[in-house]
């Protein structure tokens, strides 16, 4: 069971009592409801009554079942509502917080996972919280009562129950474990040989061409055939527990059966007595067996939940801001001094102790191979995070005592690859500045060179876009974002080319738009083009995390270093 | 129906197995309801008795049934998942036959997204159509029967009465909950959707969220989704909580009908009073049957649902048929396209236009353009993926549509980015090229494509698994790999899909020197935007929105100032930074 969760999430505690207490409640109907059933038939058939004698009890027994059916009705309901807060809260508490963790931590790798637990994940706990979460508490309580109603009617079969009562689930751990240890053993085969189908599929095209995919079918079948019997030698150890809690239980029943017949034939025990314990005995059971049901989910959801909470704790690698003004002017010159930082989990810095100053109004490009430091340094001047050691300073101001809203609001950013939003046109451009006119837009799309292309789109600024809509080429996005910085207007432009040549149309647009863009600004561009170095008034040259070399471009050509290096790879470049 | 129909066709080889999950299946109920009825019998029978000697049969029973219910359920469980998972290697060979033909034409329709996922996905549905649709119905029906029978010796009113509530159970309560679910599901499942994309594009485009400081926004408008869909879901919670209060009611009024309709029989005579206990017992514990009935019916319209869109997809005649009586190859490697034209869809967008050129041994063809100009279709169409909408491709001389395609291709090597890892051993995924090659074939290969730093990396050497489960291959070690394996084939014609984008500018120099070593002797075919070493092509072919615009050399393109010396330009423009 997940503390955390009920520690951390108020409204799990709130629905998780109701639910407990609904089906605490329930449990009582059923023990009435059986009270009237054993004394209907006793009179029935020991006393010899008609039906009209039995009316009384019969018209209670309807009664009990009907209250029994609208508890269960409401335990349900109440189940799935707490589910559907917990799932609410936890999924927007988990987005908050991922984004507050940073695009230094949700970019690569992570980002499949981070989604698929924001998604499925969560889904898990549906199951988790509605029905495995209950049933824990349940399973104990209701057990108890149904043995403290037996007992002083029939202390042995009462102590019998409340013996067989926890053995039950203590085999079952004990069976499980050994099945576990078993399972876990073969889980990575099985995983393996799960997903060779997919592969399978995937590979047809590579199949094709290397003429083997006919004789892929077989490989497909031998594998699901050996699929099949690794998991049902798993499954022979896995079932156990079911064997187990289906076997006490039975036994069980069964023992307490012919005790009460024994004790029935010798006179010690009234029959209505013998037959009210028979039927509570399945019912002492019956909680035991459902928290077996949900065992499976229970372990998901589980597991889920402990992502989930990983990540909730994962500190965010900001300092908390003050309410310091923001340097409110529209020359900023912003002042790196030894500033080091190094990803969580990295053993090498990502950067170490680099100084170097971005002067108002002037173009500064940064050049270096891939893994160079780069885009570290644009994280720590967007403040996605907070440098290890050193300062940085804007007009004189550290970054860090800024609240982070405040200072990016002098900040565009040109990205490589920019995201567009599930929405319209029109949306995207606006995620600048949502409160900007249509003309607002239009102007800024149209400095961007990227009004005439929306334009000729099915739907104009109103088209769909983003991951279910029309898809941009490489170099049409590119100019939504630089539309994004127009309508922004903010004093400092931070950008990072695309690396890959686009088709030359629009790599002209995307250069001339960014030449207007630039103008007036403060720019830091991490640079893939001799025209972008071309014309900054100063290069920066990184190398495995340090400031390399610095200077304009014929400075750093005839210094013969890194810089050369790189602008000669492709055949030379004249100084 | 015809889907269900076909679905449980493919149950039919293995009817000795369903029929004994079905017995194990009803066993494992009636062991249920035999026990606490019996148990019920023995102590009425007790009440009347007064020595224990009369009641050794039933007490036998009790203990029977007591034992019996788990070790027939544990059998069930067994024996209905062997069957599931035989069902399941149905499934995936008989899709894997029917989609092969089809491949890849069909499946690059699907490639974008989890779409191929989705369909491996319905297939593992599937094999849930006996476990949760088929099995549980046959029990509830079985059982129902049996509950029919028993009760019918003691009075068919009672037999008549419980059958009635068996089935409004099973049959009543499923399609009224159903019924009040049907529009709320599905917009459940669209809200869900919307929700989960929108938290997806948040967590991809966290950056530029970050930039515009619209982090709040978009976090407003996934907990308005959020509301919405939890009210729904509230929605949601009474039907399906129904659902089970219903067939609790159920239960209980079957039982409380018998009561009254069996307490006259009782006081008549007609029936003894000693087995009024037994027969309440009876009709609770048929109820275990139908109340899984619900689930069951849900898990069979997702397996229908999964199997309708499995049959549409496979049931596609295939683009592309091998002719009756093949031509055999000829020693004329000679490959001529002749005003070739394409269209993915009839009479839709033309992807390729006019296109005519011919490749010899020897001599080396290279298509460039802007992405999207059509080039990696022009790759399908020599491998033929595909055939032209109009004009022909002819290999040898003859219309390549008058040889098999599997001999056609073994004449092409083709080195692209988007060749398939295999979750399988390095050497596995060479020896696709050529099963019989040697160790010393492989390493030679292997040296040749700038891979012996990958196999130094790898603990197992060439037997480390790769791909998902293994070592997860840069994009640039992925295409050496495509390098060996086509170095392996050691086919006549050379297909090079962009070989080395995504490579730093040393590998890719690296690389070229080894690739342009294979083409010496071979007809080669190069499409790419990355314009390096054209100087040594025979011919250039530039690609704009599907038509040639400019074809030459080298140095008659480069002096021309058209398409291609702008994108010479753009290029020159580059750093080596990437």
């Amino acid at each position: 069971m997940n503390r955390e969760l009920l520690r951390k999430v108020r409204s799990a505690r709130v629905s998780l009592g109701i639910t407990v207490t609904l089906g605490v409640l329930a449990a009582a109907a059923t023990i009435i409801q059986l009270a009237f059933l054993s004394r209907v038939v006793d009179r029935v058939f020991i006393e010899g009554a008609n039906i009209a004698e039995v009316g009384d009890p019969l018209i209670f027994l309807l009664g009990a079942s009907l209250v029994r059916s609208g508890l269960l009705w409401g335990r349900e309901v109440a189940a799935q509502w707490g589910a559907v807060r917990v799932k609410a809260e936890l999924r927007e508490g988990l987005f908050a917080h991922v984004l507050r963790l940073g695009p230094s931590y949700t970019r690569g790798e992570r980002t499949g996972e981070l989604t698929t637990t924001a998604t499925e994940g969560i889904e898990k706990l549906d199951a988790y919280f509605g029905r495995y979460l209950p049933q824990t508490f349940l399973s104990v309580l209701v057990p108890l009562m149904i043995a403290g109603y037996v007992f002083p009617r029939d202390p042995s079969s009462a102590v019998l129950l409340l013996v067989t009562g926890p053995v039950i689930p203590l085999l079952m751990v004990l069976v499980g474990s050994y099945a576990e240890e078993h399972t876990r053993r073969q889980w990575r085969t099985l995983s393996r040989m799960g997903a060779s189908f997919l592969d399978a599929m995937q590979g047809l095209s590579t199949l094709k061409v290397f003429g083997r995919s006919a004789e892929e079918g077989e490989k497909v079948a031998r594998a699901s055939e050996e699929f099949r019997e690794r998991t049902m030698t798993v499954l022979r150890y896995a079932f156990l527990s079911g064997l187990v809690l289906e076997f006490m239980t039975a036994a069980a029943i069964a023992l307490v059966a012919v005790t009460l017949g024994v004790r029935v034939v010798s006179g010690n025990m009234p029959f209505e007595e013998a037959f009210l314990v028979l039927l509570l005995a399945p019912e002492f059971y019956r909680p035991l067996r459902e928290l077996g049901a949900h065992r499976h989910a229970g372990m998901e959801g589980s597991a889920a939940a402990e992502r989930i909470f990983e990540i909730l704790s994962t500190p965010a690698p900001l300092r908390e801001g003050s309410e310091t003004p923001a340097p409110g002017s529209r020359e900023l010159s912003i002042a790196f001094y030894g500033v080091g930082y190094t990803y969580p989990g990295s053993d090498r810095p990502a950067l170490s102790d680099l100084t170097l100053t971005l002067e108002a109004g002037t173009r500064t490009a940064l050049v270096g191979r891939s893994g160079a430091g780069k885009s570290t340094l644009v994280n720590l001047l967007m403040r996605f995070v907070d440098p290890e050691s050193g300062v940085i300073r804007a007009n004189g101001l550290e970054i860090t005592d800024l609240i982070e809203k405040t200072w990016r609001e002098n900040l565009a950013l040109v990205p490589q690859r920019p995201h567009l939003f599930y929405g319209s046109v029109l949306e995207n451009i606006c995620l600048a500045r949502p409160e900007a006119s249509r003309e607002e837009v239009e102007r800024a799309a149209e400095l961007a060179g990227a009004h005439e292309f929306i334009l000729r789109l099915p739907d104009g600024y109103e088209t769909g876009i983003g991951e279910r809509g029309m898809r941009l080429s490489g170099g049409e996005a590119q100019r939504i974002a630089i539309a994004r910085a127009f309508l922004k207007d903010a004093p400092v432009l931070v950008m990072d080319e695309p690396t890959s040549s686009l088709d030359p149309e629009s790599e002209r647009a995307v250069q001339a738009a960014l030449e207007r863009l630039a103008r007036g600004r403060t720019v830091l561009v991490i640079a893939h083009r001799l025209n972008t170095v071309y014309r900054a008034e100063r290069i920066a040259v990184l190398d495995d995390g340090r400031l390399a070399e610095t200077g304009t471009h014929r400075e750093l050509i005839q210094r013969e270093g890194l810089y050369a290096s790189l602008v000669n790879a492709y055949g030379g470049v004249p100084a | 129906m015809s889907t269900f129909l076909r679905l449980v066709g493919f149950l039919r080889p293995h009817l000795p197995r369903v029929a004994l999950a079905v017995l194990l299946g009803v066993a494992t109920v009636a062991a249920n309801v035999g026990l606490l009825a019996t148990a019920a019998y023995v102590i009425s029978a007790a009440a009347l008795v007064s020595f224990l000697g009369a009641l050794v049969i039933p007490i036998y029973l009790v203990r029977l049934f007591g034992v019996s219910r788990a070790g027939a359920r544990y059998a069930e469980r067994m024996v209905s998942h062997n069957l599931t998972f035989r069902l399941l290697a149905d499934f995936r060979t008989w899709f894997y036959a029917r989609l092969e033909p089809l491949a890849p034409a069909r499946l690059l329709r699907y490639r974008t997204g989890d779409l191929l996922s989705r369909i491996v996905g319905d297939v593992d549905e599937l094999q849930n159509v006996y476990l949760r649709a088929v099995a549980p119905v046959a029990v509830a029906s079985i059982i129902s029967l049996f509950t029919f029978v028993i009760l019918y010796e003691f009075g068919p009113s009672l037999a008549f009465a419980t059958l009635g509530f068996l089935l409004a159970t099973g049959v009543g309560v499923t399609l009224l909950v159903r019924s009040l679910a049907r529009g709320l599901g599905r917009k459940q499942l669209e809200l869900r959707g919307e929700l989960n994309a929108r938290i997806v594009d948040g967590i991809q485009g966290a950056q530029d969220l970050l930039a515009f400081g619209r982090e709040e926004d978009h976090e407003r408008a996934i907990a308005a989704l959020d509301r919405r869909l939890g009210r729904l879901q509230g929605r949601m919670a009474f039907i399906t909580g129904l659902q089970d209060a219903l067939g609790d009611l159920m239960m209980n009024l079957a039982m409380l009908a018998m009561l009254v309709l069996a307490i006259p029989l009782v006081a008549g005579g007609e029936v003894r009073g000693v087995y009024l206990a037994f027969l309440a017992l009876v009709v609770l514990g048929s109820f275990e049957a139908v109340q899984p009935l619900g689930t069951a019916f849900q898990f069979l319209g997702r397996s229908v649902g999964a199997g309708e869109r499995l049959f549409e997809i496979v049931d596609a005649e295939p683009e592309i048929e091998d002719p009756k009586e093949p031509l055999a190859l000829s020693e004329d490697h000679r490959l001529h396209f002749d005003r070739v034209s394409f269209s993915y869809e009839a009479g839709g967008e033309p992807v390729l236009e006019d296109i005519s050129f011919t490749l010899k041994p020897g001599r080396r063809v290279a298509v460039v353009g802007p992405s999207g100009a059509g080039k990696s279709t022009l790759a399908g169409l020599v491998l033929r993926f595909w055939d032209p909408t109009s004009g022909r491709i002819t290999l040898g001389g003859n219309d390549v549509r008058g040889y098999a395609q599997d001999e056609v291709r073994t004449l092409i090597g083709v080195v692209s980015q988007d060749t398939h890892v295999f979750n399988d051993t390095l050497r596995a995924n060479l020896l696709l090229a050529r099963a019989e090659a040697t160790d010393e074939d492989l390493q030679t290969a292997l040296a040749q494509a700038q891979l012996c730093g990958l196999v130094e990396r790898l603990p197992e050497g060439l037997d480390s698994p790769l791909g998902e489960q293994g070592l997860k291959l840069s994009g640039g070690e992925r295409q050496r790999l495509s390098v060996a394996r086509t170095l392996l084939k050691d086919a006549p014609l050379l297909v090079l899909d962009e070989p080395t984008a995504n490579l730093d500018p040393v590998t890719e120099r690296e690389l070229l020197d080894a690739v342009y070593g294979l083409m010496r002797e071979r007809a080669t075919l190069v499409i790419t935007h990355r314009l390096v070493r054209m100087e040594e092509m025979d011919e250039i072919l530039v690609l704009q929105g599907g038509r040639i615009v400019e074809r030459g050399t080298h140095e008659e393109l480069e002096a021309r100032r058209g398409m291609y010396r702008q994108m010479l330009d753009v290029q020159r423009e580059l750093l080596a930074t990437s």
